[in-house]
Parts: structure tokens; C-alpha cells; sequence
């Protein structure tokens, strides 16, 4: 069920990314470019992502438990890090770069065109770099 | 020049809480997708299979959308390869050091209130905005 649930779940979450155009990094540059022809398009994206989550986590939180999952598996980190603020900076200099976070990143490689592809490898190969990070400290350990 | 529709936009962010939503109350699990992705990637066998269903559902979707939708998007041609390589690896790096990327931290954290989220998605945004004012108007149009 669980599964059925993720899929369902993924559908609508790319239905919704290419609705509203997040797959088109022309309509996330605009919105990022202040200082130019800014497009307001992504502050209504994001308006109503987050009070439907808003108002849907709410319901859900009250008993703590999901449907078919067992409990809420919700992050337990409360500190604000070195780590976290750096990793945001970083990952935002990436995103006015190229124009895609991850979700249109993969999104958009259905649009058929190499732009996103050349993205996605990039992302990849930072991701799993990040995570050679842990191997090289245990071995120098 | 991309146009700007208010309708689409706020009927995609609803179907993409809908989606976070769903994913919560029905498996108990954050729609972040960087973290989906970095477990996809870094072992692909153990990510548990959920994971897999959700990208292949955002695939599906999003493909569906583009098909049949009215206003499809007009795919970017010509940008410089060197930058979507570039600005993919720092997004790849960035959203696993800070735990989080426009899905987890903007949307779920946000939702939860969660204070981590709150500070990561200030911090994104405004290096984003930064990065695009001196690529596009600081540095003279580079792109």
C-alpha cells in the first residue's frame, strides 16, 4: 500500500510542478531576478503548496500515526547548523545558476530537450560526492 | 519571455501539497525530494521501493501534464552546459549538507513550522536572488 500511496503521491507532485511551470527554469529565474522583469508566478506556487501542507499536516499530525506507514517518520535534528546554513547557500547559488531544484529537475527531463539532463548529471555527481564525504572521513580515521 | 498565470500557479502549488500531504498521512514519510534522490543514488538496492514509485509517479506526471496540457512548457535551448553542470553539482552538494532542498525545507519544513526549515529556505532564496542578480545584471548579462 505503501507503495500505491508514494506513486500517487509522485503523480500529483509532478502534475502540479508542471502546472504551474516550476519545470520551466525561464518562469524560476524570473521570479528570482528582482532586479529585472520579475515574474511573480512562483510566490502563488508556493502560497498554495504551503497552506494545503500546512492545513494537511495538521490533520494528519493529530493522531501521529499514517495510514498504512506506521508513525510520522518526521526529522528529529532541531539545531541550526553550520551545515544547514551553508548546504542552503550553496544549493541556492545552484538553483539561480541553472534555473531547477530538484523535483522540476527531474520533472523537466520529460520535456524531452538536454538542459535538464546536463543538470540532473551535475546534481548527481554532487550528491554522491556529498556522500564520499563519509567514507574518506572513516578512512582517515 | 515566460507568462505569467496566477491560476496555474496556485492550482500546481495546491496538487503539490496535496502530494505532500498524501505521502504523509498515508506512509508517514516527507515529500523531500533531494533526500528521495540522495538515497536513490547513494544505494539504490536498499532505498526502499517507495522511493523508486515516487519518482517514477513525479515522472508520469509531469509527462502527462506536458501531453496533454493546453500551455505546455517550451523546453530552454541553448544554455551554457557548463552552468547546468556547475549549478546541478551545487544544488546536489548544497541539498545534502543542509539536509533539504525547495520540497523538504520550503514546503514541508514551512508547513511543520519547523525553524531548521525556516532559516535554510531564507538562506536559499536569498543566495538564489543574489546569484541571479550578479549573473544577470552585476556582471553585466552574463547569461
Amino acid at each position: 500500500m505503501n507503495g500505491v500511496i508514494a506513486l500517487i503521491a509522485g503523480l500529483l507532485f509532478g502534475i502540479g510542478l508542471n502546472l504551474a511551470h516550476m519545470t520551466d527554469p525561464e518562469v524560476v529565474i524570473g521570479f528570482l531576478d528582482v532586479a529585472g522583469q520579475w515574474n511573480p508566478q512562483l510566490v502563488f506556487v508556493l502560497a498554495g503548496a504551503l497552506v494545503t501542507a500546512f492545513i494537511g499536516f495538521r490533520l494528519t499530525g493529530q493522531s501521529g500515526q499514517s495510514w498504512f506507514g506506521g508513525a510520522l517518520q518526521l526529522p528529529t535534528q532541531r539545531d541550526i547548523d553550520a551545515p544547514l546554513v551553508c548546504g542552503a547557500a550553496l544549493f541556492g547559488i545552484g538553483w539561480g545558476l541553472a534555473g531547477y531544484c530538484p523535483g522540476p529537475g527531474i520533472a523537466a527531463l520529460t520535456h524531452g530537450a538536454a538542459d535538464p539532463a546536463w543538470f540532473m548529471l551535475g546534481m548527481a555527481a554532487g550528491m554522491l560526492g556529498y556522500g564520499l564525504r563519509g567514507h574518506l572521513n572513516a578512512g582517515v580515521k | 519571455m515566460a507568462e505569467f498565470d496566477w491560476v496555474s500557479g496556485l492550482a500546481g502549488g495546491v496538487l503539490i501539497g496535496l502530494a505532500a500531504t498524501l505521502l504523509l498521512a498515508g506512509s508517514g514519510r516527507i515529500a523531500g525530494i533531494s533526500g528521495i534522490l540522495g538515497e536513490i543514488l547513494s544505494r539504490p538496492r536498499a532505498a526502499g521501493y517507495w522511493r523508486w514509485l515516487f519518482v517514477i509517479g513525479l515522472l508520469l506526471g509531469a509527462f502527462g501534464q506536458q501531453f496533454f496540457s493546453a500551455t505546455p512548457v517550451e523546453p530552454r535551448m541553448g544554455y551554457p552546459i557548463l552552468l547546468l553542470l556547475f549549478g546541478g553539482l551545487l544544488v546536489g552538494l548544497g541539498t545534502r549538507m543542509g539536509g533539504g532542498c525547495t520540497s523538504g525545507h520550503g514546503v514541508c519544513g514551512m508547513a511543520r513550522l519547523a525553524p531548521r526549515s525556516m532559516v535554510a529556505t531564507v538562506t536559499f532564496v536569498a543566495t538564489a536572488i543574489a546569484t541571479v542578480w550578479l549573473v544577470r545584471h552585476g556582471l553585466g548579462g552574463v547569461v
